[in-house]
């Protein structure tokens, strides 16, 4: 049997689908999430039993315990531990991330049991050794590896190599509830208090960085930086040469010596691009490249290039923003007129 | 307040990480070698803890005999002690790994708080600490990005979440894995630097069993960045440049 | 990516800030279809430009490296790539003091502004030292910092709007194609670039690049560490990058300086840590770049106590942390000189390697001048890549070399300081005479050659008060009252001189005569057995060698030159064969050994030796014959460079040791001695006013300045004999003169001996400059024993280059006063050359 650990909500697709490649032919994929104890489990429940049924998955397991009704690392992990050793399963898969690892790592932790984390490739052997793919320092390298054990736990990153295995009908799924044990003392490490995210910005969390180097030629120069990270909803970063020039204090500095950022747009203002500066941003999804030089570094590995000087650039990108906004219709009629 | 940090060296590396021709290890031949940024954090956090609740901060590592020079560099920062746990050169998986730290600690007085990076800058496990905590019976969290101590002596640990800010209150003595953006770690001083030039490093030896991770060999993901798309040039290329944010739905 | 020409009138290889100034000046000299190829990314490739710490000192000892800084100085400023902070050399212990005192002779020397000042001077200026460690300062108020990416990005952009150069970064390249030893083209991962002419100026790479092309250029990259602490309020209140003057603090070895909120601290007292060129990592690899490796602590850590001595008020606090500290690499050379000019291995293939920031624009500057005119406006023969021997550009000897020198980068070397590393590489067939006559080796061109025999320390007592001693230990150092004592025999009785460290050639071959005559002032149209001394010039005028040119046959001479100079003569000679083959050379250095053997009593030692008449009838002055000495056949050439009766002794090799005993042999009952290189070099050759190439004699100076102009002037056309012949019309701008130093007592009351370099100066005190901008400088010094004087060579302007002006001589900060005792050639010891011609 393969075990699906289900920590929020919802189930993500590629998690049968894995769980499916690695069962032998005559096992089952099942799942399992926790509750407090009593009935107010059911809807939860139900609605995630029908999710994993369109998944072809049979059977959802719900652990309960009072002490399980919120999220609580130990008090989860200790459970699941309980699960496994109950139903035996030959995998345990959660969805790589926040919760998912923390759980399983509790879990192999009580059970004597290996992990692999942010598996990006799973397959079966023969021997009943699983050989997984999974990536390490933030993505720039894979490590093939092999996990040995009666019970081999895994955590699969969203952007797994989903495998080519027809999956069970869409079903009924059997919901099984049943009470496990939890020692009262891992009340300890239950979430207090939930409040919702801070408004307010840091360099490392920003959607959006507008960052400035040598180009930007001094700390006046970063107030129009200033004026396109506040419209984009996002703050200003900067390079070395700007902390070092006394330009920007260091807590602004992306880099190797500064903040490593994963940015939804890094927009990046005469910055050459050395490496030091490089792998700082280089996680971030889009990056937008301003520089006189077109062969920099940086104009050559971003996203999108413009040539030419940040005090140019940038004020007609402003301008453009505020013309867009003021006249919001007024660009598209006029093209289809033509 | 008694402290443990628990490190790894780990090589600095650039944009790409050069691999050994059998692909077996990271060549490391022109790597410089760092703490991961969690741990840094951690270290400046237990820094400031024990300057500011009094105690001895003790680091400790697991790793080749090399590894001393990041304990070195943890003891700059402020630490008092260091520990060296010497498991030669070969990469442990996280269990064998786990096994080694609890060798480490044996010795150690029983500390009120073990700290953890969330994962290693290299392998990236995230289980070490948990792992640890569990055989040493201590509550442990993890993804911590802030940490007090309030005023009936335990932790109020809190960490980021899809879903906002969740607040832990964990009794010590206490497990707690932290990740960046919990401080902004302070750099080396140079007499921190000269003290722990002189540091004596207390060493043990261990060698750990295997867990059932078995690390076969690495390799590079295929490249697939495309060369930038050219927006064009000066005031000119504003237009396209508002076109891109209005996609990405910034504007 | 530019798209590469297929076609290219030169190509330069590494945009760092030498190739970016090459490009530039080459651009300016009317060049067109320059390609420039990188195979990082612009503006910082990842080369050793991107990480310097890109301030300039301007002061050297060196004349041509003090040029190349104040000519690259002017370049970065009109860039607008330079600004001034001054920089303050500081001392700790009281021989730094001397050494900072011999610098401000080397400012005077060459026209820098600069001051001695006290410690409580120094606060002034940076007031983040603790004078109370310190003993004097040395200030130069013009040092500057640089922006040199920002320079070459300018050149590059320069040159490109001219329409003279294609840039193709991000471009490797992968090969070099030679065809018959020329360059033809280079290959690169973007195509491949037809070109006659290629640059390496890639640094730490330029070994790697050039063996594409089966050259060799003699560097090794070495570590050298710096570290950024920070930050420091106060200089982040500046605003700027630099606002304070940068302190090196030469007794540590190491330099300081704001680098805008942090305090930089260089370093050149950690061990010596060398790199292999083909070791370096790649842009992708490299965590930084490819020379900033990583920061080895330990060699960094000794530093740590010594800046916080220094300037503990800043960096002893608990907010001021390390926060960068890399491991950068530099080109190291044997002998701490650039590497520059066409590679003697293969045609069309130049070199520009070994540069550091402060010399960058001017060693574009005179490479592109060389490259276009064949000379350039700086003597660069302590540059030139063909000064290495063979067994010099051998990585062995490169990182002996290498090793030995990094602590010498701030340290206090002395002008004759000798190699340890490397030593015994080439011996004479002397050798083992002269170890048992307890011989002190210099070393000259890999060679070792006596310098003076401590065997001859009886001569002391004979020669008593006619024999100088130094009471100062600096000008004492590597020099001996023996050498006098050895002149003062050679004179009264005879000496032997090893000389087999000459580099000779024998060119052969119909044309051997015309082509001669082509390379050489001198009229070597004479009859078979003479001998000739003659000027080489540069096609400029100025002087690329003097040597001795012997017709030993109709169509086959035999040229003799120094061995300091031997590489590059060679170079310089086979580099303008006849392309018809007409003329051929072969250098038989290793086949001949020489013995000098001269002074009063010279012809009666000889005699005894040979059946062969030696009479000055049979053997006159300038003339050379093949004699049987004991058995061994020696070509005796008549010619003195001590100014004294007898011969250069030429043998083959093998019978070198058999020649040394027969002629000390024979010399014995005539008192004979052996002498060193002291008297040959130095004492012999000063009091007969003879010239040496590299002191007196280079590119910067003509035959008529130097007083070396001959009566007539051949027919035959010759390199450089436009200049030649304007000189000779005009008036010199200066002229060489010998002067004596009237009284050495300095203020302390010891007597003190310039050692050359200083500068001459008026009565009144004031610098003395020729009208082409030439200050006057002492080129050698030494004592003349026979005369009883101890002189010093300096060019002169007319007004001062008159025998019996009173001037000074400016040493350790102190002035002596001297007399022009001679202006021109005219030796001060038997001006009639009576002895020698006797």
């Amino acid at each position: 049997m393969e075990l699906i650990v289900v920590t929020d909500a919802t189930v993500s697709a590629e998690l049968p689908a894995v769980a499916r490649s690695l069962a032998g032919r005559d096992e089952s994929v099942e799942a399992v999430t926790f509750a407090g104890a009593g009935a107010e489990a059911g809807d939860l429940a139900r609605d995630l039993a029908r999710e994993l049924g369109g998944h072809g998955v049979g059977r959802l397991h719900v652990a309960q315990h009072a002490l399980l009704d919120d999220y609580a690392p130990e008090a989860w992990g200790s459970a699941l531990a309980a699960v496994i050793e109950r139903l035996a399963p030959s995998g345990v898969f959660a969805p790589a991330g926040h919760r998912g690892a923390e759980v399983l790592a509790h879990a192999a932790a009580r059970g004597g049991l290996p992990l692999a984390t942010d598996c990006v490739r799973l397959a079966g052997g023969d021997d009943g050794t699983w050989h997984v793919t999974r990536t390490r320092s933030g993505g720039v390298l894979l490590e093939d590896a092999e996990l040995t054990a009666p019970v081999k736990l895994a955590t699969v990153a969203a952007a797994v190599e989903v495998p080519q295995v027809p999956l069970q009908p869409a079903g009924e799924c059997e919901i099984v509830e049943s009470a496990v044990d939890v020692p009262p003392e891992l009340a300890r490490t239950r979430v207090v208090e939930h409040t919702a995210s801070e408004t307010g910005l840091s360099l490392a969390t920003s959607p959006v960085v507008v960052s400035g180097g040598r180009g930007v030629g001094g700390a006046d120069g970063f107030a129009v930086l200033e004026e396109l990270a506040e419209r984009l909803g996002g703050v200003v970063g900067c390079s070395r040469v700007a902390t070092n020039n006394g330009w920007r204090p260091h807590r602004d500095q992306v880099g190797l010596t500064g903040t490593k950022i994963a940015a939804d747009l890094y927009i990046a203002c005469g910055i050459s691009g050395a490496t030091q500066h490089w792998v700082g941003c280089m996680d971030s999804a889009v990056i937008l490249a301003i520089n006189t030089d077109p062969e920099a570094p940086m104009m050559q590995r971003a996203t999108y290039a413009v040539e030419g000087d940040v005090h140019e650039v940038l004020p007609a990108v402003l301008a453009e923003i505020r013309r867009r906004a003021e006249e919001p219709a007024a660009a598209e009629p006029a093209e289809q007129q033509v | 307040m008694d402290i443990v940090v628990c490190i790894k060296r780990v090589p600095a590396f650039g944009a790409q990480v050069p691999l050994t021709d059998d692909g077996s290890a990271v060549d490391t031949r022109h790597l410089g070698f760092t703490i991961g940024p969690h741990e840094e954090c951690a270290v400046e956090e237990a820094v400031r803890l024990a300057s500011a609740h009094g105690g001895r901060v003790t680091v400790l590592s697991v790793g080749p005999e090399e590894a001393g020079e990041q304990l070195r560099y943890a003891l700059a920062m402020g630490a008092h002690q260091g520990v060296l746990v010497d498991t030669g050169t070969t990469d442990l998986d996280p269990e064998a790994t786990a096994t080694a730290v609890l060798a480490g600690l044996a010795d150690e007085p029983e500390p009120d708080l073990v700290l953890f990076g969330d994962a290693s800058a290299d392998a990236g496990h995230g289980q070490v600490g948990i792992r640890v905590a569990l055989a040493r019976d201590l509550p442990v969290v993890g993804g911590i990005t802030g940490l007090e101590i309030d005023t009936g002596g335990s932790l109020r640990a809190t960490r980021e979440s899809p879903s906002g800010t969740e607040l832990f209150r964990v009794p010590m003595p206490a497990a707690v894995a932290v990740k960046e953006g919990l401080n902004l770690p302070r750099y080396p001083t140079l007499p921190g630097r000269l003290k722990a030039k002189k540091a004596e490093l207390r060493t043990v030896t261990c060698d750990p069993e295997p867990g059932g991770l078995h690390t076969v060999g690495l390799r590079r993901p295929a490249d697939d960045r495309a060369g930038a798309v050219p927006l064009g040039r000066g005031a000119g290329a504003a237009p396209a440049v508002v076109d891109v944010l209005a996609e990405l739905g910034k504007v | 990516m530019t798209e590469i020409p297929e076609r290219a009138d030169v190509v330069v290889i590494g945009a760092g800030i030498v190739g970016n100034s090459v490009c530039h000046h080459l651009a300016e000299l009317g060049w067109r279809d320059i390609v420039l190829v990188e195979k990082g990314p612009l503006p910082d490739p990842g080369g050793s430009t991107g990480h310097a710490s890109n301030f300039i000192f301007p002061v050297d000892h060196s004349r041509e490296i003090t040029a190349l800084t104040t000519d690259s100085m002017r370049q970065y400023e009109k860039l607008g790539t330079l600004v001034t902070s001054g920089g303050v050399e500081v001392a700790r212990e009281p021989q730094r003091v001397e050494e900072l005192k011999r610098r401000m002779a080397s400012a005077r020397a060459w026209g820098v502004e600069a001051e001695l000042i006290a410690p409580r001077r120094v606060a002034e200026l940076v007031p983040f030292v603790d004078p109370d460690i310190l003993l004097a300062g040395f200030w130069t108020p013009s040092v500057a910092v640089v922006d040199p990416l920002r320079a070459g990005a300018l050149m590059r952009e320069q040159a490109i709007a001219d329409g003279a150069l294609t840039v193709s970064a991000n471009t490797e390249v992968t090969g070099i194609r030679t065809d018959r030893g020329r360059v033809r083209a280079v290959c690169t991962d973007a195509g491949d670039v037809e070109t006659p002419v290629v640059v390496v100026a890639c640094g730490v790479w330029s070994p790697r690049i050039a063996s594409l092309a089966g050259a060799e250029i003699p560097l090794t990259p070495a570590v050298h560490q710096m570290m950024d602490v920070g930050p420091i309020p106060e200089f982040e209140a500046t605003g700027t990058a630099i606002a304070y003057p940068i302190v090196r603090d030469m007794d540590a070895l190491m330099y300081e300086r704001q680098s805008g909120a942090d305090l930089e601290i260089g370093s050149y007292a950690h061990r010596p840590i060398l790199h292999e060129p083909d070791d370096i990592p790649s842009l992708e690899s490299a965590a930084l770049s490819p020379t900033q490796l990583p920061f080895t602590s330990d060699d960094f850590d000794p530093q740590l106590e010594q800046a916080l001595e220094l300037f503990g008020s800043i960096l002893d606090r608990p907010d001021a942390g390390v926060r960068h500290a890399i491991n950068g690499l530099l080109s190291f050379t044997p002998d701490g000189a650039p590497v520059l000019g066409p590679c003697p291995d293969v045609d069309g293939l130049w070199s520009a390697a070994a540069v550091w920031i402060k010399e960058g624009p001017g060693v574009g500057r005179m490479l592109a001048e060389w490259l276009t005119h064949g000379d350039c406006e700086y003597d660069m023969h302590g540059a030139d890549i063909a000064r290495f021997y063979p067994h010099q550009r051998t990585r062995e000897h490169v990182r002996a070399r290498a090793n030995e020198g990094f602590n010498k980068t701030y340290g206090i070397v002395h002008p004759r300081e000798q190699w340890e590393s490397s030593r015994g590489r080439k011996l004479s067939p002397f050798h083992t005479r002269e170890r048992e006559a307890e011989a002190v080796f210099f070393e000259v061109g890999g060679w070792e050659r006596p310098h003076w025999y401590a065997s001859n320390r009886g001569l002391l007592d004979e020669f008593g008060d006619r024999v100088t001693h130094r009471p100062h230990e600096w000008d004492a150092r590597w020099w001996s009252p023996i050498v006098e004592a050895e002149h003062l025999a050679l004179r009264s009785r005879a000496a032997m001189i090893d000389l087999t460290a000459f580099a000779q050639f024998d060119v052969r071959g119909p044309g051997a005569l015309d082509y001669l005559q082509r390379m050489t002032v001198a009229q070597l149209d004479r009859p078979v057995g003479r001998l000739c001394y003659t000027p080489v010039l540069t096609p400029g005028g100025g002087f690329r060698s003097d040597l001795t040119v012997v017709r030993l046959a109709e169509d086959h001479f035999r040229v003799i030159t120094g061995g300091a100079d031997g590489a590059r003569d060679r170079f310089w000679f086979e580099s303008h064969l006849p392309a018809d083959g007409s003329a051929s050379l072969v250098d038989v250095t290793s086949a001949v050994c020489t013995l000098g053997l001269w002074g009063p009593r010279a012809r009666d030692v000889l005699a005894a030796t040979t059946e062969d008449d030696v009479s000055g009838d049979a053997l006159p002055f300038g003339t050379a014959r093949w004699i049987d000495v004991d058995g061994i056949p020696v070509l005796a050439l008549r010619v003195s460079y001590v100014g004294d009766l007898g011969w250069e002794l030429h043998a083959p090799f093998e019978h070198g040791q058999a020649l040394w005993d027969a002629i000390a042999g024979a010399g014995e009952p005539h008192g004979i001695v052996p002498a060193g290189i002291g008297v040959y070099g130095t004492t012999g050759r000063l009091e007969k006013g003879y010239r040496l190439m590299g002191a007196e004699l280079d590119g910067e100076y003509d035959p008529v300045e130097a007083g070396l102009a001959l009566p007539k002037v051949k027919a035959a056309d010759f390199i450089g004999k436009d200049a030649y012949l304007a000189a000779r019309e005009g008036t010199p701008a200066a002229t060489l003169c010998t002067l004596t130093v009237d009284d050495h007592i300095g203020a302390d009351g010891i007597a003190r001996y310039p050692q050359s370099g200083e500068p001459i100066v008026t009565t009144a005190g004031e610098r003395i400059v020729d009208r082409e901008g030439r200050g006057s400088v002492v080129t050698s010094a030494g004592p003349a024993p026979s005369l009883g004087d101890y002189l010093l060579m300096a060019y002169l302007p007319p007004e001062f280059a008159v025998e019996g002006t009173s001037l000074q001589v400016e040493y350790m900060a102190e002035r002596y006063p001297v007399t022009v005792a001679r202006a021109g050639r005219t030796p001060l010891f038997d001006p009639e050359d009576t002895r020698m011609k006797a």
